[in-house]
């Protein structure tokens, strides 16, 4: 298994608007908060570490 | 002055040598009565090996400092006689809270695994321990510990080393085949011989206090992170002996050091801490900063390195004495066979292998725990916050798995050392070769015991089933059968159970209580092959 690129979320612009507005009502400093756990709950559920590996690169990340 | 324990004052002796002038060559000479200074002590005179110790001083550690004792470093002890005394005067815990900002976030049980004979952790303070060690070491005529003799210099030869020692009386010579620093994070040896002593130093300070407290808290462990009381920092709270608690405040690299010592200063943050008229006493404080780092070489020619001398971690997750002993424990015993001529003096490199890799292990869990402690940059700070406010939801077991105020010190396995001999047929469970043995309780001669009483010292063949011989040897090391449902009863079966015994199963077991092979018959030729291996022959 390798970090999925291809399309794989049936309605983009609904999920992107979903993402924006959980954020609405948040300041920067809230917002900052809510994407951290964001990113470690989806890393637990993914759990592979070969694919957050590469997702950590592919975001930029020095691994 | 302290008001739960006074000081002992061990008299400074002159030496014969010095007084006469003679120049005395001792076998081994260990610098530092440290705690792992003493151990090493205590374990040169189990293996019959005469040493002489010196120490500068002429006390125990001054303050408590160390606080916590894993299992594997009580089980040394054990073995070494004086772990059975530390268990009885030390405080055991079992319940750590976490807590983040004003409330709990989660809190965890040490469970201990049952059938050991010692403790997952004891919390005793270190003068105490220190103390025992010189007590039992006063019992042996083999070990020389000579107080008021401080190491000067060090002049290297090839085959033993001169080392200037200065007393009351002066300065005079003595000569080592083996020297064994053990002085500690400062060490003057490490200078002296030019090794390097290289790592992270961490821009932070921590106040240590310890108080002596009658008021009914519960034997815990709490860590907070970031609390009202004292925002943005850690506290840790551990309770000790004698009603005396240690209490741990961060407080960031700008703090004024000695003036956050002054008990006016502390006095008003243990208040804010306890939150009410608590009556407490202060005992003891002292303000320290930390590094993690390791010597490049355990062994400079005749001049071995353990303990603080050799690495320096962080005191998150209580390593630095557990990790220490683990070095004595790894070296006497060969260094009693290279002393004796009955290893190759590759038996000694071993040490460095082995002991290195448990040191960066253990330098790697120690800057983990302190990066999530102490984070260094307001987005790891953020995931750290992010963390421990998942923590706090009953659902969400996985962000409790990732807060780390210190993990327990535990024993790194010499997975790949060279001394091993690899599994040739499948084992299941936890031993390996290169871990150390797992105790168990047996019977011997109908009494009550523990499995680790039973080894350890010298090599032991340990088998699930009856042996043709009662001992093997290569050369003059000789490892001695010990005999499951003969020598020693295994009515519970955990000792078969922790070892995956079959009947005919035969594990030989290292002077340190490790394992260095394992089969699952008894033939004697491997065997002399594997303990060849174990000896670096
Ligand atoms: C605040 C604090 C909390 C800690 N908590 C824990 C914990 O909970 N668990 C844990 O395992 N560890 C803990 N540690 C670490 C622990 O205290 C050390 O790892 C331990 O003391 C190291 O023992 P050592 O024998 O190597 O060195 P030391 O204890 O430093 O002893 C060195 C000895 O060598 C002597 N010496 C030095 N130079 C010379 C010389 N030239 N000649 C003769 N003698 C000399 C000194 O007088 C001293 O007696 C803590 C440390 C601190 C500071």
């Amino acid at each position: 298994m390798s970090l999925t690129l291809t399309p794989n979320i049936p309605d983009p612009d609904d999920f992107y608007k979903e993402l924006i507005d959980s954020q609405r009502h948040m300041d920067d400093a809230q917002a900052a908060m809510m994407n951290c756990k964001l990113v470690l709950l989806l890393a637990n559920h993914i759990g592979d570490r070969a694919i957050i590996h590469e997702a950590l690169r592919r975001a930029g990340g020095a691994v | 002055m302290f008001k739960t324990y006074s000081y002992p004052k061990f008299p400074y002796v002159q030496s014969a040598a010095q007084k006469t002038g003679e120049v005395v060559r001792h076998k081994l000479v260990i610098i530092g009565a440290g705690p792992i200074g003493l151990t090493a002590a205590l374990d040169a005179a189990a293996q019959g090996l005469p040493c002489v110790v010196l120490d500068d001083n002429d006390t125990v550690s001054v303050g408590s400092r160390a606080v916590c004792y894993a299992k594997r470093p009580l089980e040394v002890w054990d073995r070494l006689g004086v772990g059975e005394r530390m268990v009885a005067k030390g405080v055991g815990w079992k319940l750590g809270k976490v807590f983040f900002q004003d409330r709990l976030s989660y809190q965890f049980d040490l469970l201990p695994e049952d059938d050991n004979k010692m403790p997952a952790m004891i919390n005793l303070q270190q003068y105490y321990l220190e103390e025992y060690m010189v007590d039992e070491i006063g019992r042996l005529p083999r070990v020389d510990l000579r107080w008021k003799h401080k190491l000067i210099a060090i002049e290297q030869q090839s085959d033993h080393a001169v080392l200037t020692v200065e007393t009351p009386d002066g300065v005079f010579t003595m000569e080592a085949d083996w020297v064994l620093a053990c002085d500690g994070a400062n060490s003057g040896v490490r200078a002296m011989v030019g090794a390097q002593f290289t790592g992270q130093f961490f821009q932070d300070r921590f106040l240590i206090a310890d108080v002596i407290m009658k008021a009914a808290y519960p034997t815990e462990r709490w860590f907070w992170f970031d609390p009202p009381f004292h925002p943005n920092q850690s506290v840790l709270l551990h309770r000790q002996p004698d009603d005396v608690w240690r209490i741990d405040f961060q407080l960031g690299w700008d703090a004024d050091a000695n003036e956050e010592k002054k008990p006016e200063k502390i006095i008003p943050r243990v208040k804010a801490m306890l939150g009410d008229d608590r009556e407490f006493e202060l005992e003891w404080a002292s303000v320290y900063q930390f590094a993690c780092r390791r010597i490049d070489d355990f062994r400079y020619g005749r001049v071995l390195f353990a303990g603080d001398a050799a690495h320096q971690v962080s005191p998150f997750g209580a390593r630095g004495a557990n990790t220490g002993v683990q070095d004595t424990d790894n070296l006497l015993w060969k260094l009693k066979l290279v002393i004796e001529g009955a290893a190759p003096l590759s038996l000694i490199d071993s040490y460095n292998e082995e002991r290195a890799f448990a040191a960066d292990d253990n330098l790697l869990n120690s800057t983990r725990a302190t990066d999530f402690i102490t984070p260094k940059s307001a987005s790891s700070r953020l995931y750290r916050d992010a963390t421990l406010q998942l923590a706090e939801q009953p659902e969400a077991e996985f962000a409790r798995k990732l807060v780390n105020s210190g993990r327990l010190s535990m024993p790194t396995p010499y997975r790949h050392s060279s001394l091993n001999t690899p599994d040739e047929e499948v084992f299941s469970g936890a031993m390996h070769p290169g871990t150390n043995c797992a105790d168990a309780p047996v019977k011997r001669q109908g009494r009550e015991g523990w499995f680790l009483n039973q080894i350890g010292g010298g090599f032991t063949l340990l088998s699930f089933g009856p042996t043709p011989v009662e001992s093997v040897a290569f050369g003059s090391v000789t490892a001695r059968v010990l005999q499951v449902g003969r020598d020693i009863e295994d009515e519970k079966g955990v000792l078969a159970a922790r070892y995956d015994a079959k009947p005919g199963t035969t594990y030989l077991l290292r002077p340190d209580q490790h394992v260095a092979a394992r089969w699952r018959g008894f033939d004697e030729q491997k065997i002399v092959q594997a303990l060849a291996r174990a000896v670096a022959a």
